[in-house]
């Protein structure tokens, strides 16, 4: 297994969840395809990190190696936080549309 | 105080007035406003009583040239400076101007006691004044054309005094535009003098710069003669002179101060200041002298059959300064502004008197009046002096200064003599029929009201200012031209002051300033020639050319050619029309198309900003992705 496979497997993810955020009429998918973003660039922190030289193996000094690991929680984190927000819009869409589909909510222009 | 100081303090009195008048009686009406009249009058007579004193004393100190410079303006080399001129002809102007307009001051407060815009008419007045001054005592070429066009200003806001007359807005603004023609050739004039160095816009190293030969001939001759255009179009001379017997719709006051004394004699005064550059060319002296022979001429011819006593006078004040621009040409240069000097006193009483005519019977026209000697006797006697006095009959003071002028012509040139002769019978007989049609023969009825059943004297507030004309107009002349030693005052004071002018005659030729008694009699003769032809043809022949007349009465068609053909068909019809289908074939199609495909292509763009959340986001995502792979390629191919 080399970085370039992870880095590879990273980017098709990120591509897929960028092709459900332009593409599912739902708000919820939506959602989840921009958590998948997420995970993908999560991902190749991570991977970054292993393959770091002096990664994982032959330890150099702890804060530069876990640096790629720490990042990975934190976006976790702030993906959580984030899925939290997004619902609540959703919910609040919902209220005003009586649906949750993003192809309704076309009131941005009329001004 | 030095003269240059108190040259200011005169210039800055009216102005300051103008400044108070304007702001808190004009601008904020209130019942204060007859102030405004007495502010004037006392501000300018302070001015006037400064000017004798800068006279007296001018008479015998050496009057300082170069100090008084402040720079203006500068850009990196170029730079423009203001200052104070103080020569000889300066202190005349600056007598005339202040003299003349102090007694109308005092005029006017009789005359527009009553009319509307009272404080406004001395604002206007406090402003020409200030500005006229600042004409006659400009150092630069610069400040020279400020307080030119500022003279111009005034005088359209003066025309248009009434500016609810339709007559009244129509000549003012034919005054302002036609003098403009002539505008436009000073400041062409102006800019191909400060072609050869800003320095030169100052009129002294102007001087210098002529004698040293900096300019060359043919430069000489086009600054010249453009120079000559902008005093054609200001003096009213042919072909420019139409604007000067419409304007006279201003008030009286204003036609005596400014249409007859001071300000058609700034283009007198352009050439006077430029005569050094004028006389260096024979071609631009010469058309200078044509022009004025022509003029003085063409103009008396008009007023032979005009039945407006104030366009007589207006005729008669072009034709006058005709004679100023012959002299001028001809190299007469202190003969001309003796005849400046003298013709402004009477032709402002002229006016003067016109007006309190018509304050009598209410109107201007002739025809309607006569019979006013018995009713009207100050004013008919100062009338009378002025009119013997312009018809230059010994001892009026006209009589000294126009046959200095005759003088002149004729030690150069005997055509423009005769032309100048034939000048002094026209004026003889158009003064004689204009004073016979006003004071002799009966009353015909004035103008419409009840008032004018049987006209009364004006009251003194006018009658004073006239005598007060009346008496220099007697004098002046014999005072100040004298063919002998009087004992307080040499011969000929005036022109030896004007002609010891060191900065325009650096060497001083012996100008031998003779008086020829043959000379002196025969123009006297002439004008009482005049006289008694106006008088026999009023009473026996009643000569009646009538297609001369008609063609007189109609100004030469002059005005139908400017009006009618040149503004109206040519301009009009033929130019305009022009520019109007530039505009909309033009103009108008660029725009519409410009505009047009602008909103084709913002309706092309439009579709993208629907409001669709998705697609918004991949337009982002696009341009991300073009700006990514532009900069690999940019990159690679860098590479």
């Amino acid at each position: 297994m080399t970085l370039s496979n992870i880095l590879i497997l990273s980017a098709l993810v990120f591509l897929i969840g960028l092709f459900g955020t332009l593409t599912k009429k739902s708000a919820v998918i939506v959602i989840m395809s921009l958590e998948l973003m997420f995970n993908s660039v999560a991902l190749s922190f991570v991977a970054f990190s292993r393959f770091a030289p002096g990664g994982f193996l032959g330890v150099e000094s702890a804060s530069r190696v876990l640096s790629g690991h720490i990042m990975a929680i934190f976006i976790i984190a702030i993906g959580a936080a984030e899925a939290a927000l997004a619902l609540s819009l959703v919910i609040a869409l919902y209220r005003e549309k009586s649906s949750i589909e993003l192809t309704n909510s076309v009131d941005v222009r009329e001004f | 105080m030095t003269p240059n100081e108190i040259v200011w303090i005169i210039f800055c009195l009216p102005l300051g007035v103008f400044l108070i008048n304007g702001i808190f009686f004009t601008l904020v009406p209130n019942r204060f406003y007859k102030t405004s009249g007495i502010l004037n009058s006392a501000a300018i007579g302070v001015s006037f009583l400064l000017t004798l004193f800068l006279v007296f004393r001018g008479l015998d100190v050496q009057l300082d040239h170069q100090s008084g410079s402040f720079q203006w303006m500068s850009f990196g080399v170029f730079e423009i400076t203001m200052g104070v001129m103080l020569d000889q002809l300066t202190l005349v102007m600056i007598s005339v101007v202040t003299g003349i307009s102090f007694f109308i001051q005092i005029y006017s407060l009789a005359y527009m006691d009553h009319d509307e815009g009272y404080a406004r008419y001395f604002t206007y007045m406090a402003l020409f004044t200030a500005s006229m001054l600042g004409l006659v005592f400009s150092k630069n070429l610069v400040q020279l054309f400020i307080f030119w066009e500022l003279v111009g200003v005034t005088s359209y806001l003066l025309i248009g005094f009434w500016f609810t007359k339709q007559s009244a807005i129509k000549a003012a603004k034919k005054a302002f535009l036609m003098t403009r023609i002539g505008d436009f050739g000073l400041i062409l004039a102006i800019l191909f003098v400060a072609r050869h160095g800003s320095q030169y816009l100052d009129i002294t190293q102007l001087y210098l710069g002529i004698q040293s030969g900096v300019f060359s001939n043919e430069m000489l001759t086009i600054i010249g003669l453009l120079m000559v255009a902008g005093a054609i179009g200001k003096s009213a001379q042919f072909p420019l002179h139409n604007w000067l017997p419409d304007a006279m719709e201003g008030p009286t006051p204003v036609s005596a101060l400014l249409h007859s004394a001071t300000m058609v004699t700034a283009g007198v005064f352009l050439i006077g200041r430029m005569f050094p550059l004028i006389s260096a060319v024979e071609l631009v002296s010469t058309t200078v002298a044509f022009v004025g022979a022509f003029t003085l001429i063409f103009a008396a011819t008009m007023a032979l059959v005009s039945n407006d006593i104030k366009r007589v006078l207006a005729y008669s004040s072009i034709s006058q300064l005709g004679y100023m621009f012959l002299a001028l040409g001809v190299g007469a240069y202190s003969a001309a502004f003796f005849h400046l000097f003298t013709h402004a006193w009477f032709k402002a009483l002229l006016f003067l008197g016109a007006g309190s005519v018509s304050h009598a019977v209410n109107s201007f026209d002739m025809t309607k009046m006569g019979g006013l000697r018995y009713r009207m006797r100050g004013t008919f006697w100062t009338m009378v002096i002025a009119s013997v006095s312009l018809v230059g009959i010994f001892p009026f003071s006209g009589f000294w200064s126009k046959d200095e002028i005759l003088l002149g012509v004729l030690t150069s040139n005997s055509l423009l003599f005769i032309v100048g002769l034939v000048g002094v019978v026209l004026t003889a007989f158009y003064m004689t029929r204009m004073m016979i049609m006003t004071f002799f023969g009966d009353y015909k009825g004035g103008g419409s009201g009840e008032k004018e059943k049987s006209p009364q004297e004006s009251p003194p507030m006018m009658v004073i200012p006239m005598i007060s004309f009346a008496i220099p107009s007697i004098l002046i002349g014999f005072i100040l031209s004298s063919p002998f030693d009087l004992g307080f005052i040499e011969k000929h004071a005036f022109m030896s002051f004007l002609d010891h002018n060191k900065l325009v005659f650096p060497v001083y030729y012996a100008h031998e300033v003779k008086f020829n008694f043959l000379l002196a009699i025969g123009s006297t003769l002439l004008g009482l020639f005049g006289v008694f032809f106006a008088v026999i043809n009023h009473q026996k022949f009643k000569i009646n050319l009538q297609s001369l007349r008609v063609i007189l009465e109609k100004k030469y068609y002059l005005d139908y050619l400017y009006e009618n053909l040149i503004v109206e068909n040519l301009f009009y019809s033929k130019f305009i029309k022009i520019l109007d289908i530039v505009e909309r074939r033009g103009v108008d199609k660029v725009n519409h198309y410009l505009s047009y495909s602008l909103r084709w292509i913002s309706n092309r763009f439009a579709i993208t900003q629907n409001g669709q959340l998705q697609l918004q986001s991949l337009t982002f995502v696009t341009g991300l992705f073009l700006v990514i792979v532009g900069y690999m390629i940019w990159v690679l191919v860098g590479r």
